[in-house]
């Protein structure tokens, strides 16, 4: 026996999309076809899991060159901050032109135009915030880190906090620690 | 997919601070959608509509008649539905004390409201911009501590 079967493509994917959105718990509302307007925060790990049901269906998210491009800056920049003992004081701008086989002030103007901010504050924003997590979760004295973090000295690693975030790096401690002990009085 | 703007939402008593607040966003150059109340009540009024769209960024008036922003501030934190808006205090006070309170009470961000329109241009840049970066970044929102 052979039968005929007739698809609508449109409603098949907006179905699936519809239903597989609802699964995860992400509010949204579709715009024109192939547009989806994302109506809260999703996390990066929901947006990964959403790519990759997607995948099985052969739906794929459509992806900018630049931003791809961006995130790799992004990560090797992460992994230069973070690794910062193995890179041995590599310049930034050295560093990403050799690894990301474009020139520096073509990364720079892309990463700018895209991501609101320059690289430059998108390094230090990245050394608080380590510095940050160290000073919260490890013993690490502030010389210690600001050693570990390959800054001259503990005044520059505390003027560059206080610049990034208007608070000392003491005073940062101090308010998370009482945030924690607030926390533990309320449960 | 339009993920590439912030909802910033204000709780101002003063008409004249939303009036800027609103102008100043206008200006810059991040898309941005602003949405203002004109006390505590309304907002979490607001904010508890169960389809409400939850700002990223929520920037609170501290002194408000019927219910201040260090009320609205606790009822916020104790909400596990809001965990991902960053708040912003945003106060005439500069006193140290009010500033680490509210950090304490969970605001990630404080901001002495400015006297010069530019100034309060290039703060509230900052603030969309480095949330931004957070949001992007999937940096740790517990250490998002910003003061201003």
């Amino acid at each position: 026996m052979k039968i005929f079967i007739k698809f609508d493509f449109t409603q098949f994917c907006s179905r699936i999309l519809d239903e597989k959105l609802d699964e995860l718990n992400i509010k949204y509302r579709m715009l024109n076809f192939g547009e989806i307007e994302f109506l809260e925060i999703v996390s990066p790990e929901k947006l990964k899991a959403f790519d990759l049901i997607l995948k099985q269906y052969g739906i794929e998210k459509i992806e900018n060159q630049k931003v791809i491009l961006v995130q790799k800056i992004k990560d090797s920049l992460i992994d230069m901050v973070f690794n910062a003992d193995d890179t041995n004081n590599v310049k930034s701008s050295v560093y990403l032109s050799e690894k990301l086989g474009h020139s520096y002030g073509y990364l720079a103007n892309l990463f700018s135009e895209v991501t609101y901010t320059s690289i430059e504050n998108f390094v230090i924003l990245q050394r608080i915030e380590y510095a940050k997590s160290l000073i919260t979760n490890t013993d690490f004295s502030l010389t210690e880190i600001a050693f570990k973090l390959q800054y001259s000295s503990v005044a520059h690693l505390s003027t560059q906090f206080k610049n990034t975030t208007g608070i000392t790096p003491t005073t940062f401690q101090r308010i998370i620690a009482k945030r924690r002990s607030l926390k533990n009085t309320k449960e | 997919m339009r993920e590439d703007y912030t909802y910033v939402v204000l709780a101002d008593d003063d008409e004249d601070d939303r009036l800027f607040f609103i102008e100043a966003f206008e200006e810059l150059k991040i898309q941005t959608k602003v949405e203002v109340y004109k006390d505590g009540i309304e907002l979490m009024c607001a904010l508890n509509q169960p389809e409400a769209v939850l700002p990223n960024i929520l920037f609170l008036d501290l002194n408000m008649p019927k219910k201040s922003g260090l009320e609205c501030l606790i009822e916020i934190k104790e909400n596990n539905r809001f965990k991902d808006i960053a708040i912003a205090i945003y106060s005439t006070s500069a006193s140290e004390e009010d500033i680490e309170n509210t950090f304490v009470q969970g605001a990630n961000i404080y901001i002495k409201k400015p006297s010069a329109f530019n100034d309060l241009k290039k703060i509230l840049s900052d603030v969309v911009t480095i949330n931004w970066q957070y949001h992007t970044n999937g940096l740790n929102k517990d250490n998002f501590l910003l003061r201003l």
